[in-house]
């Protein structure tokens, strides 16, 4: 039997999803993943499904190592986070996770890039609705900011495709390089997925305000699928390099001060694509595996660290740091796992983060790279700091908030506690994970000097975290809001705006009023002239239709007496 | 062999069975003839576009009279793609006109509802069918009093005047079009398609020819509701019976459009339209007019059904915009348009029947958190708004995508830029529906509602899965408009 394209099995469960209820559909829930994980295991390496539109023939599916890897990791972590979400009552997000991750798969066995660019917008499109279903005022709003980026996005990939089909004629999503126009425009648009700096804040923006176990899935998902379209299209980039070592450093200071724990996580995802996106632009053997094997370990530990901190939410319905505190004792086995997890993201040895992460700083030394190693080095030390100890401490222990409550539901704790098992036998036994690596690894992660240099790392560093901690030089947790690049559109263009305003008419008065001032000006004019009794909007009497049709005859005789 | 008269069995069936139902007087019985020639209609019009899809043109002499002195009523690829269209449409719409029409108007005028429908439905197939530019006047003007009643029948009282006003710019455009024929046949002496384009070479650049070229773009514009001669759509649509405006909004304009093509392509010429003209220039201009101002008006709209009706202007503008482009990708997204809008603006409008049986209104208030209350009906909304906003995987990403590269063979960049910035506008409006369908609590007018009957529901989502088919395999859509759009490019270099 030939093998189902995986993406199928995902939309036809999902219709399952959609007419069954309670404990059926939980059965069908966990059975997709595994059914698709079966299908992936039986499909070899090679073109699966063509099918054809327009004069394209589509390459539906196509399996090599690279998107079988990722394959598995969707399953699984698909898989791992229906489990989680398995009490959720809420239809919307079971299938809207379902497509999602479909989509995802859609997307990394896209051996065309109009394939791709159609899971790439459903991606979008079907993700969003786990921001939504948290249904508040400001879910809605951050899940339209969130909508419109990612079918920007998408827009932009499609021009680029586009364009590119029209300069080489093939539409084969296979290595790009940067060359030419098109080949920028399709990299802005996996740039723009990948939360490349300055390009990122849907990130930061949107998933902390998904739901408990929406968050689980969209840190899975998105920038995974971006991450291995950049491994397929870009590897050896060098310009990637730079990229991925200021997104390995830059979030590290916003998510020292930050409030919201799962926002300190959305934060620490970009720290860590930052990472893979490195090793990508790095392009050798050694680089590109790590960058992979890290993508794999990240969804892992990311997930879990996502998950302790839904089930914070879940419970306490808080997840500002400053609210928070002395959660180990009625959340034991959350601690636990989330301080596998910090474990895991922090890079100890034993765990997963440490077999995979090292990979992309030591072929960063090999391939003449020492600045950027050090950038690697101090954003390996700032992931200790913020995710590693910031995030368990301040949840679970800091001071008591005399919050009581009840430990996580027994689903929750089951998924939490199957990526805290993967986390540490990834880490302790990477081999498996290594076999199944694009390259062949020759990459030793257990020597001496490794795991000294690691400890060492890491001790200093929560030496460092004690020593603020106690001289009262740690940025306390302040219930705030931070801005970023925001400072862009929130401040900046608001300040340019008032500049040009100023220089034209030397006015004073507060700037923001002064720019809505003119947005409203604008709406109004539109509404005006196309709202129900504006010009275009309103019923005309008979006779100025008749005088249109005039005119417009008069025109057109006009014009072609005269052409 | 009764397959060598299926030209002629296309107009004479609807003709007859309208006969039937005027005479009949019963609603019930009335319908039943209406769906039996509706369900007849669509087979023979398959026939003959297999036939001519293998052998070529169909040509044939009605009662006899050889063309060009006769009618000729000639089926090719184009004719035969419209009039598939057409009639598929209306076997799809029939079964669900039975709930809805019986809700909706009063049990003594059902009966006129059909014999109407047919009327029209003749009228639309004789304007697709006839090689005649005279008895394309004549079905002209069967269907459009055919649609001044259909219109008329509305339960708003609002949809006497939209008829009214309908019938009085309906009349001065099919004047308008008449005159350009007379003027036509003034200088040809004949009346067939294509025996005035094999004499129009002789005599290209006199003003008579170019004056008629202007009295039928006008006059035609008008029936196919290019901005700014759209004014009299959304009203009509607006308050016409729900089936009513599910069936027009697919059909009639489409009709028009085809009759543009025709006069554009076969009669005039593309090389002198296009080439010697600057009638690209001026279409291009108000097609991006329409796609951005109607749009805007739709954003606007509380009334759901007005919203759709203006979406259709919009959505007109981007099929006048490939035949302004003029190339072959760019035509073959404006024919293929002509189908994938009639299969989602019929679910739409379909949609919107339903939900008017239901809670009796498609205001934007009441409808909010219906999609808890109706939502495999609903659903059918967003997957057929999905394709009106261009989202792959819908009917309504291949128009665009054929557009955009039409527009980039021509390398106009700019054109892609506001292709896509107008879907956008289409975003904003179908969202805006689809989120206070969904994510609204119920209004009160939602309380305890149901989903319609399987007869309204079965329609919508043969349409609906139609988007979603036509967006992934486009052999009979764009595979049909791409040879369409071949022949009649023909003329051009």
């Amino acid at each position: 039997m030939t093998s189902l394209a995986p993406f199928l099995i995902f939309f036809v469960g999902a219709i399952f999803v959609l007419l069954t209820r309670g404990v059926l559909r939980s059965i069908v829930l966990l059975i997709i993943p595994i059914i698709g994980a079966a299908n992936l295991l039986a499909m070899g390496e090679g073109v699966h499904l063509q099918a054809t539109l327009f004069d394209y023939s589509l390459t539906v599916v196509r399996a090599d190592k690279l998107s079988l890897l990722f394959g598995y990791l969707f399953h699984l972590a698909a898989f791992i986070g229906v489990i989680f979400s398995l009490h959720v009552r809420d239809t919307v997000q079971h299938v809207s996770g379902v497509l999602y991750a479909g989509s995802a798969l859609g997307a990394v066995f896209a051996g065309d890039m109009i394939t791709l660019f159609v899971f790439w917008e459903l991606l979008a499109v079907t993700s969003v609705f786990l921001i939504l279903a948290r249904r508040s005022e400001q879910s809605f709003r951050a899940s339209m900011r969130y909508l419109l980026i990612q079918v920007l996005s998408g827009v932009i990939l499609l021009a680029g495709v586009l364009l590119r089909a029209h300069e080489t004629g093939s539409i084969a999503f296979d290595f790009i390089g940067l060359d030419g126009l098109s080949s920028w425009l399709i990299f802005l648009a996996f740039g723009i997925k990948c939360a490349f700096p300055f390009l990122h804040n849907w990130l930061t923006d949107a998933y902390p305000e998904a739901t408990p176990t929406g968050t689980v899935f969209l840190s899975a998902f998105t920038t995974k699928v971006a991450v291995y379209s950049l491994a397929r299209g870009f590897p050896g980039t060098e310009l990637l390099v730079y990229i991925g070592a200021t997104m390995a450093m830059f979030p590290i200071f916003f998510a020292v001060i930050e409030n919201d724990l799962r926002r300190v996580l959305a934060y620490s995802l970009i720290n860590q694509v930052g990472f893979m996106v490195c090793g990508i632009g790095i392009g050798t053997a050694l680089a590109i595996n790590g960058a992979i094997s890290h993508a794999f370990n990240d969804v892992i530990f990311k997930g879990l660290l996502f998950m302790t901190m839904g089930a914070v939410l879940y419970r306490t319905g808080k997840i500002n740091g400053s609210e928070l505190g002395g959660l180990y004792k009625s959340m034991p086995l959350t601690t636990g796992f989330c301080i596998v997890g910090a474990a895991s993201i922090s890079a100890f040895p034993l765990f997963s983060g440490f077999v995979s992460k090292s990979m992309v700083m030591v072929a960063a030394l090999e391939e003449g790279h020492p600045i950027v190693w050090l950038a690697l080095l101090f954003a390996s030390a700032g992931v200790f700091h913020h995710a590693g100890i910031k995030i368990p401490f301040f949840a679970f222990f800091a001071h008591d908030s005399g919050i009581r409550t009840e430990e996580a539901p027994r689903n929750m704790l089951i998924a939490m506690g199957l990526a805290a098992v993967l986390c540490i036998f990834n880490g302790s036994y990477p081999w498996l994970l290594y076999s199944l690596l694009p390259y062949p690894v020759h990459y030793e992660p257990y020597t001496v000097a490794h795991v000294i240099t690691q400890t060492q790392l890491l001790f200093f560093s929560a030496l460092a975290f004690c020593w603020l901690k106690l001289t009262g030089l740690y940025p306390p947790e302040l219930p705030s809001i931070n801005i970023d690049v925001e400072w862009s559109y929130r401040k900046a263009l608001p300040s340019l705006a008032r500049w040009g305003l100023r220089l034209g008419r030397s006015l004073g008065g507060g700037l923001s009023t002064q720019l809505q001032r003119a947005i409203e000006q604008f709406l109004r004019q539109v509404y005006r002239h196309h709202g129900p009794r504006g010009v275009f909007g309103r019923t005309w009497p008979t006779g100025s239709m008749a005088f249109w049709m005039t005119f417009l005859l008069g025109t057109y005789l006009i014009v072609y007496y005269i052409q | 062999m009764i397959s060598a008269h299926y030209p002629a069995l296309q107009v004479v069936i609807p003709l007859l069975g309208a006969v039937l139902c005027a005479l009949v007087r019963r609603g019930s019985i009335a319908w039943l003839v209406a769906l039996t020639v509706s369900w007849i209609m669509p087979v023979i019009a398959a026939a003959m576009l297999w036939q001519v899809l293998a052998d070529g043109p169909i040509s044939y002499a009605l009662g006899g009279w050889e063309p060009p002195w006769g009618i000729e009523y000639r089926v090719d690829a184009l004719s035969g793609f419209l009039l598939l269209l057409v009639s598929g449409v209306g076997a799809v719409i029939m079964p669900y006109a039975r709930t809805s029409v019986a809700s909706e108007i009063h049990a003594s005028r059902q009966a006129w509802f059909y014999t109407m429908y047919l009327l029209c439905l003749a009228g639309l197939l004789g304007m697709a069918i006839t090689g005649d530019a005279f008895n394309v006047f004549v079905f002209m003007e069967i269907s459009s009093l055919a649609t001044y009643t259909l219109i008329a029948l509305g339960k708003d009282r609002r949809a006497l005047l939209a008829a009214y006003q309908y019938l009085i710019v309906g009349t001065i455009g099919a004047t308008f079009y008449v005159i350009g024929v007379g003027l036509l046949y003034s200088v040809t002496g004949s009346l067939n398609f294509v025996d005035i384009a094999g004499k129009l070479d002789a005599i290209e650049n006199t003003r008579p020819l170019l004056s008629a070229l202007a009295f039928l773009t006008v006059g035609i514009s008008l029936k196919l509701a290019l901005f700014p001669l759209h004014v009299w759509l959304p009203n009509a649509y607006a308050y016409a019976p729900s089936a009513a405006t599910s069936f027009l909004a697919a059909t009639a304009t489409k009709v028009a459009v085809y009759l543009l093509l025709r006069f554009f392509f076969t009669v005039f010429g593309a090389g002198f339209v296009f080439e010697t003209l600057p009638v690209s220039n001026i279409l291009l201009v108000l097609s991006i007019a329409a796609m951005f101002g109607a749009s805007i008006v739709a954003i606007f709209q509380d009334d759901i059904k007005r919203m759709l009706a203006y979406s259709s202007v919009a959505q007109i503008g981007y099929i006048t915009l490939g035949i302004a482009l003029a190339n072959q990708s760019g035509l073959t997204g404006g024919i293929v348009h002509i189908f994938n809008h009639a299969m989602m603006k019929a679910a739409l409008f379909l949609v919107l029947g339903a939900v008017f049986y239901r809670i009796g209104s498609v205001h934007i208030d009441s409808l909010a958190g219906i999609g808890r209350r109706m939502p495999v009906t609903m659903a059918s909304f967003v997957i057929a708004g999905l394709s009106i906003i261009g989202a792959p995987g819908t009917a309504g990403f291949i128009s665009k995508w054929y557009l955009a590269v039409g527009a980039l063979e021509k390398g106009w960049w700019w054109l892609v830029f506001l292709i896509v910035l107008s879907s956008l506008l289409a975003v904003v409006y179908i969202g805006r529906v689809i989120e206070i369908a969904w994510f609204r609590t119920p209004s009160e007018a939602c309380e305890g509602v149901q989903e319609p009957p399987p007869m309204m529901l079965v329609p919508i989502w043969i349409f609906t899965a139609a988007t979603i088919y036509f967006g992934f395999f486009t052999d009979l859509s764009a595979g049909i408009a791409g040879k369409a759009a071949e022949t009649l490019l023909g003329g051009l270099k």
